[in-house]
C-alpha cells in the first residue's frame, strides 16, 4: 500500500505542466466543459419532453440504446474519425469532449424527463386551474419539484464524464488519466496508483459538492427534510432515495 | 473490417469469450453478494443509510481507478484479469445493493402479512414471497449493471487484459477505424445478448405478471 | 351566476361526456352537481374554467362568455378546489395560499397578510404557516386548498369533490365549516360530488346528472327528496327519503311536557320520587341533560352517578328540525325525547307519537313553507 505514496510524496511531482495540480485542473476543465454542454442539451430537451409529453418513447429508447455502447470504444472511434480533419490543437480535445457529452447526456436527460413526469398531477392540475400559464406551471411548479431527480441525473452524468475523461488520456488528452497511462508505459506502478487515487478522490469530492448544492437548492418540502416533524411522512428514507445517485433503471 | 475478422477470427472469438466471462462473473457474484446485504439494509432501517452511502461511495469511484488500485489491495499482478473481475464485482454490488434494498422495501406490507399468516417463515418466506415480487426491479437494475460491465471490461485493455477492448487499442495504434468499429459492434452484440438473457430469466421467474397482462 | 347554455362535450373517440347541458347556478348560492361515475359532472365543472373546452354551447359567467377571455386570466378570477388538494409540495403553506394574489401582482406583504388571515378563516393554526404540505394531515391540507382558492377573493368557486379524500369524521367537520364560511362570504359556488348525502347537506340547489351527461333534475334538496322526477333520480337519492326530508322542516313549537329531573349525585330516594315509568332524566347543576337513569338499576344506598347513565338518547334543540325531534324521541331509552334550548338547558320532553301527530297535522293542513335546515345530525350527536 505504501507504494502509492511514493509518487505523491515526491514534491517534484507537484509542480510543472505535468504536475498534480496542473493535471487536476485539466481534468476539471474537461469535466466542466462537457457537463456544461450536457446540461445545455439534456435539460431543455428533458423539460420539453416531460412537460409536453411528446417524444417520451424516443427519448427512453435512445437513452437505453446509448447505454449499450462501450465508452472506451466510442472514444477511440470518434477520435480516429475526426481528429485527422482538425487542427492539431483541437485534434484530440474536440472528439473527446464530443464523446464525453454524448455519453453524459442520457443520464441527465432521462432523469430530467422522469423528474418532471413524477410531479404530482394534482399539483399540476391545481396550478393550471389557478390561472398559471404553461411556462409558469413549468418553472414555478414542475421544475422545483423535479429538482431532486434532475440533480441526481446531473450527478450521474458528471461521474460518467469524470470516469471517461480519465480514459481519454489514452487518446492523448491530459488530465489525471495521464498518470495512469504514463505510469504504465514507464512501468511505474506508484504513478499509476497515484493517478487512480487522485481520480477517486476528485470524483468523491465533486459528488459531495453537487450533493451539497442539492441540499441548498431543493425545497425542504420536496425532500422531506424538516426541522420540525409533522404528521407527514418519515424523512429518513425519502432523503436517501432522492439524494443518492439515481440508478437509471428506465 | 471483414478482412480483419477473417484474418484474426480465432483471436477475436477468444477475446469475445474472455470479455463475456469477465462481464458475467462479476454480475453473478455481485448479485449473490448484494442479496444478503440488500436484505440487511431493507430489514434493519438503522443499517440502511450506512450501507447505501457506502455503496454510493464505491459506485462514485471511476472503475479504471479501481482496476489500477486492485493489485496493491489484493496483491495480484497488474496485468491480471482478476483485477477486472474483483473491481467490477465491487461495482456491481455497489449498484445492486441499493436496487435490492429498495425493491424489498417496496414489497407491499399486506403481502408480507398474508404470507406470515399463511405460515411462511424466515428464509422460506424470503425466497418464495419477497424475492419473487422484487424480481422485476432487480432485473431492471441487473440490466443496467450488465450493460455497464460490458463497457467497463473493455477499459481493461488499458491495463493489458486481452478482450474486445484490445480491438480498440489495436485499432488506435494502427490508426484503423474499422477495427475499432468491429470492437464496438461486438461489444454491443454481447450487451444485447446479456440483456436479452436477463430479461428472459426475469420473465421465467415472474410468470404471474404475464398472466395478468 | 354561472350559466350553461346547451353545452356539449364530445371526445374524438366518440364518447359524449356532457350532452346538451342547460343549467343556471345562481349567484351567492351553492349549486351541487351530483351523479354516478361517468355522468359528466366533473367535466361540466371543468368547462367553467376551461380546463376542458366545450365542443359546442356557451358557458357564461354573469354576462361574460368564458370563451372570450384568455384562459389564464379567466382562471385567476375563479377559485378552484380539487379532491387531492394539489398543494405545491415545494412551497410553504403561506406561500401556497398566496399563489393567486401573487400571480395577480399583489404586493408581497399584502399577499402574505391575506394568506395568514385566510388560514384563520378556514380554521388552521397560524403556526403552521411555515410548514410544508407534507407535514400536514389530510384534513389540514384540504383546508389549505380552500384557503388558497379564496385568497384573491374570487366571486365564483369551483369545487371538485373537495372533501371526498378524507375520513368521514373530518369530512363532516369540513362540511360544517364550509357552510359557515359560505354564510359569511356568499360566493357563487359550483360543487361536484358523488355523495348524495353531501349534496343534500350542502346544496342550495342540487342537479342530478345521469350517465351520458344529461341533467335529470335540478331542485332544492327538499324538493328532490319529496319529488324525484323519475326512477333513476329516485334510486340515486336513495331510501329513507321521507325520514330525511323531515330534516328540512322546522320543529316549530312542539307540545313539550315538563320533565322531572334529578341532579347527579342525588340519592336513590329522590330518583325514585322523580321517576316516571321507571326512568328519570339526570341533569348537571346548570340543568343540562346528561342521560337517563333506570331506577331498577339503583341498588339500595347508591347515588345517581355518571357510570349509571344511559346516554343513548339524542338531544334536539328547540329550533332543530322535525327529524331531530323525532330521532330524540325514538332514541331515548325512556321513550321521551329530550329537547333543550340553545344554551343546552332542558326545556322539556316529547314522545314519538306526539311528533308524528304534528307531522300528520301539518300534512293535512298543507305543509308550511319548507325552511332549509342544515342537517343537524352530526352536530348534536357528537
Amino acid at each position: 500500500m505504501g507504494v502509492i505514496w511514493n509518487y505523491l510524496g515526491d514534491p517534484a511531482h507537484w509542480s510543472g505542466s505535468d504536475g498534480v495540480p496542473a493535471r487536476v485542473l485539466e481534468h476539471l476543465e474537461y469535466t466542466f466543459l462537457a457537463l456544461a454542454f450536457v446540461c445545455l442539451i439534456a435539460l431543455p430537451l428533458g423539460l420539453y419532453v416531460g412537460h409536453t409529453g411528446r417524444g417520451s418513447v424516443a427519448i427512453a429508447g435512445t437513452a437505453n440504446a446509448l447505454r449499450a455502447l462501450p465508452d472506451f470504444g466510442l472514444l477511440v472511434y470518434v477520435v480516429l474519425l475526426i481528429s485527422g480533419r482538425l487542427p492539431a490543437s483541437l485534434a484530440y480535445l474536440l472528439p473527446s469532449v464530443l464523446v464525453l457529452v454524448i455519453l453524459g447526456v442520457p443520464a441527465a436527460l432521462s432523469a430530467t424527463y422522469a423528474g418532471i413526469q413524477a410531479v404530482d398531477p394534482a399539483a399540476r392540475d391545481a396550478a393550471r386551474g389557478m390561472g398559471m400559464t404553461g411556462s409558469q406551471v413549468l418553472w414555478r411548479v414542475e421544475v422545483p419539484n423535479a429538482l431532486p431527480l434532475m440533480l441526481s441525473g446531473i450527478r450521474s452524468s458528471m461521474l460518467q464524464i469524470v470516469a471517461t475523461a480519465t480514459i481519454a488520456a489514452y487518446v492523448s488528452l491530459g488530465g489525471l488519466g495521464r498518470f495512469i497511462l504514463d505510469g504504465q508505459s514507464q512501468r511505474d506502478y506508484s504513478q499509476m496508483a497515484a493517478g487512480a487515487v487522485l481520480v477517486g478522490v476528485l470524483a468523491i469530492l465533486l459528488d459531495l459538492i453537487v450533493a451539497g448544492i442539492q441540499r441548498l437548492v431543493v425545497s425542504p418540502g420536496v425532500t422531506g427534510r424538516f426541522r420540525t416533524a409533522g404528521p407527514g411522512r418519515r424523512p429518513s428514507l425519502v432523503t436517501s432515495s432522492q439524494e443518492g445517485s439515481v440508478v437509471q433503471t428506465t | 473490417m471483414i478482412t480483419y475478422l477473417q484474418d484474426h477470427f480465432q483471436q477475436t472469438v477468444e477475446r469475445f469469450y474472455t470479455h463475456a466471462w469477465l462481464a458475467v462473473l462479476p454480475l453473478v457474484i455481485g448479485l449473490v453478494l448484494a442479496i444478503p446485504l440488500g436484505w440487511l439494509a431493507s430489514r434493519y432501517r438503522r443499517v440502511y443509510p450506512g450501507v447505501i452511502n457506502l455503496a454510493g461511495l464505491l459506485y462514485t469511484l471511476p472503475s479504471v481507478a479501481l482496476f489500477v488500485i486492485m493489485p496493491s489491495i489484493i496483491h495480484t499482478k497488474i496485468l491480471s484479469p482478476i483485477n477486472v473481475v474483483v473491481a467490477l464485482t465491487i461495482y456491481t454490488v455497489a449498484l445492486m445493493v441499493r436496487v435490492i434494498a429498495d425493491a424489498l422495501i417496496a414489497v407491499p406490507a399486506e403481502v408480507r402479512s398474508a404470507a406470515v399468516a399463511m405460515g411462511f417463515t424466515g428464509p422460506g418466506r424470503f425466497l418464495r414471497v419477497d424475492l419473487p415480487i422484487a424480481v422485476p426491479v432487480i432485473v431492471a437494475g441487473l440490466r443496467v449493471a450488465a450493460a455497464s460491465n460490458v463497457g467497463l471490461v473493455s477499459v481493461g485493455a488499458l491495463i493489458g487484459v486481452d478482450q474486445l477492448g484490445s480491438l480498440f487499442t489495436e485499432g488506435f495504434t494502427l490508426f484503423v477505424g474499422s477495427i475499432v468499429l468491429l470492437g464496438i459492434l461486438l461489444c454491443v452484440l454481447l450487451a444485447l445478448i446479456l440483456d436479452t438473457t436477463i430479461v428472459l430469466i426475469g420473465r421465467r421467474l415472474t410468470t404471474w405478471q404475464r398472466a395478468v397482462a | 351566476m354561472i350559466k350553461f347554455d346547451s353545452v356539449v362535450k364530445r371526445y374524438p373517440d366518440g364518447t359524449t361526456a356532457v350532452d346538451g347541458l342547460d343549467l343556471i347556478a345562481p349567484s351567492g348560492q351553492i349549486t351541487v352537481l351530483v351523479g354516478p361515475s361517468g355522468c359528466g359532472k366533473t367535466t361540466s365543472l371543468r368547462m367553467v374554467n376551461r380546463m376542458v373546452e366545450p365542443t359546442s354551447g356557451t358557458v357564461w359567467l354573469d354576462d361574460r362568455d368564458t370563451a372570450s377571455v384568455p384562459a389564464a386570466e379567466l382562471r385567476r378570477g375563479i377559485g378552484y378546489v380539487i379532491q387531492q388538494a394539489g398543494l405545491f409540495p415545494h412551497r410553504t403553506i403561506v406561500d401556497n395560499i398566496a399563489t393567486v394574489p401573487l400571480l395577480l401582482g399583489w404586493d408581497k406583504r399584502k399577499a402574505k397578510q391575506r394568506a395568514l388571515e385566510l388560514m384563520e378563516r378556514v380554521g388552521l393554526p397560524t403556526d403552521l404557516a411555515r410548514r410544508y404540505p407534507a407535514q400536514l394531515s389530510g384534513g389540514q391540507q384540504q383546508r389549505v386548498g380552500v384557503a388558497r382558492a379564496l385568497a384573491a377573493d374570487p366571486p365564483v368557486m369551483l369545487m371538485d369533490e373537495p372533501f371526498s379524500a378524507v375520513d368521514p369524521v373530518v369530512r363532516a367537520e369540513l362540511q360544517n365549516e364550509f357552510l359557515r364560511l359560505q354564510s359569511e362570504l356568499d360566493k357563487t359556488i359550483l360543487f361536484v360530488t358523488h355523495d348524495i348525502d353531501e349534496a343534500v347537506k350542502l346544496g342550495d340547489e342540487v342537479g342530478v346528472m345521469r350517465v351520458g351527461g344529461r341533467l335529470a333534475q335540478l331542485a332544492t334538496p327538499a324538493e328532490l327528496l319529496a319529488d324525484p322526477v323519475d326512477d333513476f333520480v329516485a334510486g340515486f337519492v336513495g331510501r329513507d327519503r321521507g325520514y330525511r326530508s323531515l330534516g328540512f322542516r322546522a320543529a316549530g313549537d312542539l307540545p313539550l311536557v315538563t320533565e322531572p329531573t334529578v341532579r347527579l349525585g342525588a340519592d336513590r330516594a329522590e330518583a325514585l320520587r322523580a321517576a316516571r315509568d321507571g326512568w328519570v332524566l339526570a341533569v348537571d347543576e346548570d340543568g343540562r341533560p346528561q342521560g337517563w337513569i333506570d331506577v331498577r338499576q339503583l341498588d339500595a344506598g347508591t347515588t345517581v352517578g355518571p357510570d349509571l347513565l344511559h346516554r343513548g338518547g339524542t338531544v334536539a334543540k328547540e329550533d332543530d328540525s322535525l327529524r331531530a325531534a323525532l330521532d330524540a324521541a325514538l332514541s331515548a331509552p325512556s321513550g321521551r325525547g329530550v329537547i333543550a334550548g340553545d344554551d343546552g338547558r332542558l326545556l322539556g320532553t316529547i314522545t314519538a307519537r306526539e311528533v308524528v301527530e304534528r307531522i300528520e297535522a301539518e300534512r293535512s293542513a298543507g305543509a308550511p313553507a319548507d325552511t332549509r335546515e342544515p342537517e343537524p345530525a352530526a352536530g348534536s350527536r357528537e
